[in-house]
């Protein structure tokens, strides 16, 4: 049977195909679909959400060892806060399966950083899947599981975003039920860290068994070429697009890349004349292939490092064409960014933060807009949770009112230490909760906030005042995040406090399920009180756009009745609409 | 075999996944191989989206490459401009819904709306179609179904019959909104006749 499958939607399937039985992860784009497509299609995978990437490894690394087939998800960076238990599994191996994903976003549509982590999976020694389309995706999720048992290692399937977000055809089959493993106590292989110094050699048998099956196994692919000029070693979603441009040259198509076979890289480079390596991110498999002392090979000086790659960079690189650019010449192509969903509880805050002129230290999530314009109010982004910590280090260089703003996901995730250490290290931090029960960023999914799991069922909520007293946090003040005044309010009392203070900004994520079924009256303009001041356009609400007389109209099946524009509106000219039940 | 590329542009929101989505299926029932790319990430609504699809014998790229569009539909005038490259200068068709979604820095006054994008891209010697999708789904009752009028104009300039649209349709729409997108999918599709034998 063919489905027509996302990469990740083809990820799931195949773990479901392969009996896994336990699933965790943390939500980060382009890997999410892979969680809420096991949630709600193949709920025996025991799929689940968890506060942290480094919890959802260490849950997974439990259950692998327990003796399940698992698979723990997580976008690039999301490894490096998994990265201290990534780097100590390879030394006990695993029992049951265990598959890591790591989606990697080359271009950086939706990412602070590029990052290529084949270089992770090196330090930590655990061998790396590339597939090259989404039927691969399946396939080699079924496959990285039976390697990672072979070999007793934990295995990566690194995917990319184009390879994660494209859909194509992909052969099915049904669910494998496996049996549980047995699980032993072995203290030598599982708890005593001075017997890794004995574990330490194995890791090392492991890689060389991984290298020599590396050499002759069917994920590494050669396509004879037409000629003996040109050939080409690539690995991932590039494959395709060396197909689409280059269809008649001698390929390899590598699709373990860690550890790499040297031999077959040789034997391979030794029929042509000229081989180019073409892989997305770092030149991963170019420096190794230079290493082996491999010489004939044309890679990063021609095709470069930064973003992502198509059919139409090769074309150019290659001298093959230059494909037309957007139309500038002669009109004005105007951007269209993003902005805040109409209804969106952000706005306020951020209008109340350009207002005080306070120093911002953000985070990540959808909020990091607020660093754009119209308010134009944050200072620094970096990483998970490292708002607060930057707050209380801008403190220490004179930035005495700074505010941290972080949202309650991602609180949850990486802000609940650095609170702790700020009220321990004695900082009159202020930071703002922008708590919306909601992974907002990456689609709304449910958090420990939501007080529901990744399967939607009722599980206990985190209270965010009791957590913030109980880290020695006295002023902790909760603010409906729509009330504009109240919101200004208690952000500037914060700041004039002398110690720490946390502001919960509380209102739901209005792309939640159950808020955009809710009936809502929407806010009409009554243009006999509309003075045209232009007062509402600057709420930068995507509902409020101009008639032809350029009076402001509310689109009222958009409207959430937030009420934010009536609060603004000097004249009162914003009411609720009649004739809504 | 000539392989179909096609470029779906909108405002988030509208619908143009689904429309590419619709394409993409329809396409797998036709029997050709077919691949679909869109960025996803920022899930807030409002910013301009782009979804690639590709259909033919054989399809290894997902991405389509600007120059060798068979078709650019536009749900959006700003929208399809910024798209307006992807297509086959000499093959290609350009189809726009006749309408305008206005970002929020030209209604704060920052920037300054280019209402003549159509003129533009005719007098660059492209074929461009210009459609009221918005009108005629509002007319047939729900102006959010102009994504589905602009489907069924788009039907006719690809190689899959009519009953594969209709299948296609009835398999993936909902039933309380079929029967609405089925009739906007035929104004569509007549319009478009209509104006291509207006054309020849």
């Amino acid at each position: 049977m063919r489905e027509f499958l996302l990469g990740n939607e083809a990820i799931a399937r195949g773990a479901w195909e392969a009996g896994v039985k336990f699933v965790s992860g943390y939500p980060g784009t382009p890997s999410t679909e892979i969680i809420e497509t096991l949630a709600t299609r193949y709920p025996e995978t025991n799929p689940r959400w968890t506060a942290n990437e480094k919890v959802a490894f260490e849950e997974g690394m439990g259950a692998a060892i327990g003796g399940l087939r698992t698979l723990v998800t997580m976008k690039h960076v999301g490894l490096n806060v998994a990265a201290d238990a990534f780097m100590v599994f390879p030394y006990s191996g695993t029992n049951g399966g265990f598959v890591v994903i790591s989606a990697d976003d080359p271009g950086m549509h939706s990412s602070q950083n590029e990052q290529d982590n084949r270089y992770l999976a090196r330090v930590a020694k655990v061998p790396v899947l590339e597939p090259s389309d989404a039927q691969e995706c399946r396939d080699f999720m079924m496959a990285g599981l039976n390697l990672s048992e072979q070999f007793h290692s934990p295995v990566m399937l690194r995917t990319t975003t184009r390879l994660a977000h494209h859909k194509g055809l992909v052969e099915v089959g049904e669910r494998t039920e496996v049996a549980t493993r047995e699980f032993n106590r072995d203290p030598q292989r599982f708890s005593v860290p001075i017997y890794r110094l004995l574990r330490r050699p194995e890791v090392e048998k492991t890689l060389t068994a991984l290298a020599e099956y590396a050499e002759t196994c069917p994920f590494n692919r050669i396509e004879e070429g037409r000629d003996n000029k040109i050939g080409v070693v690539t690995s991932g979603i590039s494959y395709q697009y060396v197909k689409e441009v280059l269809p008649h040259v001698g390929v390899l198509r590598l699709g373990i890349t860690y550890p790499l076979p040297a031999n077959l890289l040789r034997d391979f480079c030794s029929k042509y004349e000229t081989v180019y390596v073409i892989e997305e991110g770092e030149p991963f498999i170019e420096e190794f292939m230079r290493a082996a002392g491999i010489a004939n090979i044309t890679g990063k000086e021609l095709f470069g490092v930064i973003g992502e790659y198509s059919p139409a960079r090769l074309r150019k690189t290659l001298g093959m064409g230059n494909p037309p650019a957007p139309f500038t010449e002669g009109i004005k192509l105007i951007p269209r960014p993003p902005m805040f969903c109409i209804g969106c509880g952000h706005r306020t805050v951020f209008a109340a933060l350009r207002q005080l002129r306070v120093t911002v230290s953000g985070d990540i999530g959808c909020y990091t807009m607020g660093a754009l314009p119209p308010y134009e109010a944050e200072h620094t982004t970096f990483c998970m949770g490292a708002s607060i910590g930057v707050a209380v280090g801008l403190e220490q260089a004179g930035h005495e009112n700074t505010v941290a703003i972080i949202g309650d996901s991602t609180f949850v995730h990486a802000g609940i230490p650095p609170l702790i250490d700020a009220v321990y290290n004695k900082s009159r931090l202020t930071l703002i909760i922008l708590d919306n029960s909601a992974t907002g960023m990456t689609g709304s999914q449910p958090n420990p906030i939501s007080g529901k799991d990744a399967m939607g069922e009722e599980t206990p909520k985190l209270d965010l005042e009791a957590l913030s007293r109980a880290s020695g946090v006295q002023n902790v003040a909760v603010v409906d995040t729509w009330d504009r005044k109240e919101v200004v309010n208690v952000i500037r009392r914060a700041v004039s406090f002398k110690g720490p203070s946390v502001v919960i900004a509380r209102g739901p994520c209005q792309q939640l399920p159950e808020i955009k079924r809710s009936l809502r009256i929407p806010f009409f303009i009554h243009e006999d009180l509309c003075t045209q001041c232009d007062a509402c356009f600057k709420v930068w609400c995507p509902a409020i756009t101009r008639t032809e007389n350029n009076f402001p109209v509310i689109a009222a099946n958009e409207c959430t009745s937030c009420t934010v524009c009536a609060q603004v509106c000097p004249t009162d000219a914003i009411k609720l609409a009649e004739g809504f039940a | 075999m000539k392989i179909y590329s096609l470029m779906f542009a909108g405002v988030g929101g509208q619908g143009s996944l689904l429309i590419a989505e619709l394409t993409s299926l329809a396409a797998v029932q036709a029997g050709y191989d077919t691949k679909q790319t869109e960025v996803h990430g920022v899930s807030q609504r409002g910013g301009s989206v782009e979804t690639h699809v590709r259909f033919g014998e054989k399809i290894h790229s997902p991405i389509v490459t600007p120059g060798e569009a068979h078709a650019v539909v536009g749900l959006e005038k700003l929208e399809a401009l910024r798209f307006a490259h992807f297509i086959d200068p000499q093959n290609g068709t350009i189809l726009v819904n006749d309408y305008e979604l206005v970002p929020a820095s030209v209604l704060n006054a920052e920037k300054i709306y280019p209402h003549e994008s159509i003129e533009f891209l005719k007098s660059k010697g492209l074929r461009v179609i210009s459609l009221p999708a918005s009108q005629t789904a509002r007319d047939l009752g729900d102006a959010r179904m102009a994504n589905v009028v602009l489907l069924g104009a788009l039907s006719n300039l690809l190689p899959i019959e009519r009953e594969v649209w209709d299948k296609t349709l009835r398999l993936r729409i909902p039933a309380k909104y079929l029967e609405g997108n089925l009739q906007a999918f035929e104004a569509g599709a007549k319009e478009m006749t209509e104006r291509m034998k207006a054309e020849a």
